[in-house]
């Protein structure tokens, strides 16, 4: 319970940080604001949308006394319709996002949460319903509770598949892995989340370490649970394919989420976590 | 002679398993190492591109196999050059030279002998060690640990062993080893030595490799100074002569410097110095320059002294006849030993020549007269020869003339001559109190005319020659620091036939008219007696004399020819006043290189330690060890982490100094900040924490009570740092400081020149005054200051500006109280001011003080302000430490306000504070 109030406190905090952004967005686009998305007809919702003569049938308080008074016919005060996204994340959480390339690194689980938890909070102070991946999406400040509890929950694999079963048709859904595994379940999914007409955002995070490859000598490479494992002579050797296939892998995540008209962007441990949930945000907005 | 022995040989054969240590280390790869890694997926299906690091690379294998081997060695106990002389049983004689030519290597014969004797102590062997310079007495043999303290006592004398046939006469009976330190100079009566020491036992001989180096006497030819040198055939060698004397101001220094060159094999070297004759009359010895010998070093006495004489004549009789001028002897004797000044007499005296000789001159203007007298006052010899026109002149003949040693009578007499009866008269032998005691008279002097002395009290006292009647020939008189001489006969052949004989010149010699060229033989010494007024010792240093008795002339001249031995140490010897040097080498002393019989042992005199070389190989395994992880791990790739690890602690390891690091530069901002004031450090670190503690102390009471305010006080090392910068130096003197370097000196004399000013303090004042003899931080006291330009001193005078310059005081105390406080001696002519207490003295800051009260004791403070050390006792003892600052913000004080204080303007004020 400590480690999810740390984490929850954490991922406040970086929420916190992004009020401006938030008021700056809402500055560009009154319509592309987060959360109670206008659909541009009357209905229920908080924004004026337009007056109109009152009918037949409309109750005498719906009545606008003060715009009816300007005239001798009784208006009606309409409002925009309004109703809220419902955003799905799923967080990796095998054994393989529990690696850090270095002591003083936060293995890379934790950066996923946190930056799920962080958009999570943002998207919830928006009006969002927000859940994770089998559970249904909630609205409201108390379903960060219920996140931050299903958030701490480990996968004892090796590598993870996501899980697209209960996702809600044309919400949207944030992918949160290094997508180190097998990519052929993940296409699957995906190929089935668009069918549903979900669209979202797929964040690789990755260690510095997987990126650079820092190795030298003699070295037996493990996965984390050892289902896997490489022996080299000389590690050093290796670095230039090795990144090469990694490179390979990330086009092709790349071209897998553009074929599905989702976002694909690659996150490092090492950078800052801002970022990440800047280009998430954004992402789940629809653009870029 | 670099041998290698091993303690534990066996263990080399551990060597043996090297081969099979390297097969067994090339067998086994080193072993990779397991990493976590998630994107291990990408790794599947790579394949290495060379499969060669499963083997131990070579290199790292030399390296382990170099590790193993130096540690096996390293047990076996390697011993570098180990002591390979077979051990001797029975009593051991250790024989020192112990002459002028041991002493430009004593603490290595020192050394050398220390280790022979610790040897025979460790072997159980009784042990004697003899010095040949000393008067030879019976041998005893006794316990090593007995000599030692009687061996560290022994220095080198400054003479050459003379006595080598009595001391083979006295050595003990019984069978004995010898280990001789010889100073590799052939000395007489060595062979009889050398054989009985062979007879009695084994005889090993050490000899030094360094060369021996001796300076003879210097010549004066033609105008030049002729220096010779001598040493043992060798290799080609370059040396300096320096002549060294008093400046103007009266301090040592080197006068001249000349080149000498030893060409391959040859004895002796010459060079030649030219100096002008002021110079040249300063030089007090000639040194070979880095040769810490008594032989290296030439004192030089009065035949190398030119004197200035003005010789004036009467006006001549007649022209065209030089052989009958009064002068014309006089100029032949003087010429080849003196430099004649010529010229009138009111000329000649502002020349301020040694000697005035009047030839028959009885008329003198009182204008003359005043400045002669002036000048015999000083110090000016005057020498006077009779002649007609002094027998007819009415001078000193009723009341002696001051010029005059006595009063004559008329008209003088004629013995001998055709008119008048009687022989000529002949000398009587010169009394003993008579500078000419001891010179042979010829037969064929004799006297036919003189002038005639007034009988009076005085006239016996100074005649110092008289004929044998009685009648005197040479009369004397003092006359303040100078004297009048008056020869009775004429300075021609007219009188007298003494100006033709050799006699004559002799007794110009004896007055110190003048000089001979050459060394003194026996006839100019017999009969005198010499003082030694300084002497040297065998590092050729030379000190006062003292209390030493004379010698006759005799024993002088004997030791002229044989060299200076016990008794008759090498120096400088006077007798009224002149000057003879008895040098260690004389213009003919033999330098002959000793022999030794085939079959004597001849070592070396280095003493090679022993050296073991076990740390080193340990040292070293160790270190390849080390080098091995790191190799080892570089090559299995764990080095990343580790290297900077590694880094981190070689930075950690690496010694640094931080005030070793700091610029020059930043430390005269440091000082240039405000005043600070500085002490000059001793090399002794505690000795330094109280001066910088002493001048804290100072400072923070300058900042109380005066307008005053130091920073922090600074430490001043007199060879790099800048004195520039300080106006006051506290310099506490240790027996055991560094002479400054020359530029430091210069240095110094600079910062005296501008105004600055050194407090020293000997710290002695408990002790100092009690004994007789000069404490050892007086004797550094006196080396220190005679590079220093360094004004005469005198206690402070009651009326000194110190005494007023901020507070008003009577004795200056700091840790110990009533020692004398010297400071530059004021102005002899200053006159005390009407009605006041003090002498108008309105310049001078003295660039020294000088005393021996601790005073950096008495200030010292801790950080926090409280006094280091106790000063007296009790309340009375704080008082103490009271006047002690206050003498001390005197002192600043008057360092930075000058002799402010001292202008007549304060005086009502100060006169009314006294309650005067």
């Amino acid at each position: 319970m400590s480690i999810s109030t740390d984490l929850r406190a954490r991922a406040e905090t970086l929420g916190q940080s992004l009020p401006a952004l938030l008021a700056e967005a809402e500055h560009l686009a009154a319509t592309l604001m987060l959360g109670e998305h206008g659909r541009r007809r009357a209905g229920q919702g908080d924004e004026f949308w337009q007056y109109r003569p009152a009918h037949q049938g409309d109750a005498a308080r719906s009545i606008d006394w003060r715009r009816s008074a300007k005239s001798d016919a009784h208006f009606v005060r309409e409002r925009e319709w309004q109703a809220a996204q419902s955003v799905t994340l799923w967080v990796d959480a095998a054994r393989s996002m529990a690696f850090s390339g270095d002591r003083d690194r936060a293995p890379k689980l934790d950066r996923a949460r946190l930056l799920a938890l962080a958009l999570s909070v943002l998207l919830l102070r928006g009006g969002e319903r927000v859940g994770l991946s089998g559970t249904t999406p909630k609205p409201g400040r108390a379903q960060i509770m219920a996140l931050v509890e299903g958030l701490s929950s480990d996968n004892p694999d090796d590598y993870g598949t996501p899980d697209v079963a209960g996702m809600v048709s044309h919400g949207r859904a944030v992918f949160l892995s290094d997508f180190l595994g097998n990519l052929d379940p993940l296409e699957t999914g995906l190929t089935l989340a668009s069918d549903r007409g979900v669209r979202g955002v797929l964040l690789q995070v990755l260690d510095p370490a997987e990126e650079d490859f820092p190795y030298q000598g003699r070295t037996v490479f493990e996965s984390m649970q050892g289902s896997l494992r490489h022996e080299t002579q000389s590690a050093g050797d290796l670095r230039a394919r090795y990144l090469d296939r990694l490179a390979e892998r990330k086009a092709r995540l790349a071209t897998l989420a553009r074929a599905m008209g989702w976002h694909y962007h690659c996150h490092h441990t090492g950078q800052s976590a801002q970022t990440a949930l800047l280009w998430a945000y954004s992402a789940l907005e629809g653009g870029r | 002679m670099n041998m290698l022995a091993f303690t534990t040989p066996w263990l080399l054969w551990g060597l043996i398993a090297l081969p099979i240590l390297w097969l067994l280390l090339r067998a086994i790869p080193p072993a990779p190492i397991r990493r976590r890694f998630p994107a291990v997926v990408l790794l599947l299906g790579l394949n290495d591109e060379d499969r060669q690091a499963d083997k131990t690379p070579w290199w790292l294998l030399l390296l382990r196999a170099l590790a193993v081997a130096a540690a096996i060695i390293g047990f076996a106990g390697p011993i570098l050059n180990p002591e390979n002389r077979a051990p001797g049983s029975g009593p051991l004689l250790i024989v020192l030279d112990g002459g002028w030519a041991d002493a430009s290597d004593w603490p290595r014969r020192m050394d050398k002998a220390n280790t022979l004797l610790a040897e025979a102590g460790r072997a159980g062997r009784t042990t004697a060690a003899i010095r040949l310079t000393d008067l030879p007495q019976p041998v005893e043999f006794q316990n090593a640990d007995a000599w030692a303290g009687r061996l560290a006592a022994m220095e080198p004398q400054p003479f050459a062993p003379q006595g080598y046939a009595d001391w083979a006469k006295i050595l003990p009976t019984e069978s004995f080893d010898s280990y001789w330190l010889s100073d590799g100079l052939d000395h007489p009566g060595r062979d009889a030595l050398l054989k009985t020491l062979q007879s009695k036992g084994r005889l090993t001989a050490f000899l030094a490799p360094r060369p021996v180096f001796a300076l003879r006497p210097a010549a004066f030819e033609d105008g030049k100074i002729t220096l010779t040198a001598a040493r043992l055939p060798g290799d080609t060698a370059d040396l300096d002569v320096i002549a060294r004397g008093p400046d103007p101001s009266g301090i040592d220094r080197e006068l001249a410097r000349a080149p000498l060159h030893f060409d391959a094999n040859a004895p002796e070297a010459k060079t030649s110095l030219d100096l002008p004759p002021e110079l040249r009359n300063r030089v007090n010895r000639f040194e070979l320059l880095g040769q810490r010998s008594a032989g290296a070093v030439s004192l030089t006495d009065d035949s190398l002294k030119r004197r200035k004489i003005a010789v004036i004549g009467g006006t001549p009789d007649r022209e065209g006849l030089p052989l009958l001028q009064p002068s014309y002897y006089l100029r032949q004797a003087l010429t080849p030993v003196a430099d004649l000044v010529e010229g009138g007499l009111s000329d000649v005296i502002p020349a301020n020549p040694d000697v005035i000789i009047l030839a028959d001159v009885a008329k003198l203007t009182p204008v003359e007269t005043d400045g002669l007298l002036e000048w015999v006052n000083k110090g000016g010899l005057l020498l006077r020869f009779a002649g007609p026109r002094l027998a007819a002149s009415e001078l000193s003949r009723a009341e002696e003339d001051p010029l005059m040693p006595v009063r004559l009578r008329e008209g003088g007499r004629s013995v001998g001559g055709a008119m008048s009866w009687g022989e000529p008269k002949t000398l009587a032998p010169f009394p003993e109190n008579s500078p000419f005691h001891g010179l042979a008279i010829p037969d064929d002097v004799t006297v036919s005319q003189q002038v005639l002395a007034q009988p009076d009290p005085d006239l016996t006292t100074r005649t110092i020659a008289a004929l044998t009647d009685g009648t005197p020939l040479v009369t004397r008189k003092e006359i303040g620091a100078g004297q009048v001489v008056l020869v009775h006969v004429t300075a021609n052949a007219e009188w007298s036939s003494l100006p033709l004989s050799g006699l004559f010149v002799q007794m110009l010699e004896r007055l110190a008219v003048s000089t001979k060229p050459a060394a003194p033989d026996a006839k100019d010494l017999a009969g005198l007696t010499w003082v030694p007024q300084k002497i040297m010792d065998g590092y050729g240093l030379e000190r006062d004399a003292g209390e030493i008795a004379g010698v006759a002339g005799e024993t002088l001249s004997k030791a002229m020819v044989t060299g200076p031995g016990p008794g008759l140490p090498a120096g400088l010897y006077a007798s009224a006043e002149r000057k003879v040097a008895l040098n260690v080498i004389s213009a003919k002393t033999a330098i002959t290189a000793a022999t030794w019989p085939a079959d004597t042992v001849i070592e070396g005199i280095e003493t090679v330690k022993a050296q073991a070389l076990k740390g080193i190989l340990l040292t070293a395994a160790m270190l390849m060890l080390a080098l091995d992880v790191l190799a080892a791990l570089w090559v299995s790739g764990r080095i990343g982490g580790l290297a900077r690890a590694a880094v981190l602690l070689l930075a950690l390891m690496m010694p640094h100094d931080a005030h070793a690091q700091v610029p020059d530069d930043v430390k005269a901002l440091e000082a240039t900040r405000g005043v600070v004031l500085a002490y000059v450090q001793t090399g002794d670190a505690a000795m330094d924490q109280v001066s910088e503690a002493g001048l804290r102390g100072l400072s923070d009471q300058l900042w109380l009570r005066t307008a005053v305010e130091p920073e922090a006080p600074m430490g001043i090392d007199l060879e790099k740092d800048e004195l520039a910068f300080y106006p006051f130096l506290y310099w506490p003197i240790t027996p055991n400081q560094a002479i400054p370097s020359t530029a430091a000196y210069a240095k110094l004399n600079r910062f005296l020149r501008t105004g600055g000013m050194i407090l020293f303090d000997t710290r002695d004042g408990d002790i100092a005054g009690y004994s007789g003899d000069t404490t050892p931080e007086g004797q550094m006291l006196q080396l220190i200051a005679s590079g220093l330009d360094i004004p005469s001193l005198e206690p402070m005078p009651k009326d000194h500006v110190l005494t007023r310059s901020f507070y008003l005081l009577q004795d200056f105390p700091g840790r110990f109280a009533g020692g004398a406080v010297w400071v530059e001696a004021s102005d002899p002519e200053a006159e005390k001011a009407e009605g006041m207490p003090f002498r108008n003295l309105n310049d001078g800051v003295t660039p020294v003080i000088i005393g021996s009260a601790d005073w950096a004791s008495a200030w010292a403070t801790d950080t926090d302000g409280v006094p280091m050390f106790p000063v007296g006792r009790g309340y009375a003892g704080e008082d103490q430490r009271e006047i002690s600052y206050r003498f001390g913000i005197n002192v600043i004080m008057h360092v930075l306000t000058g002799n402010y204080k001292s202008d007549q303007v304060h005086v009502p004020a100060l006169l009314e504070r006294l309650g005067e």
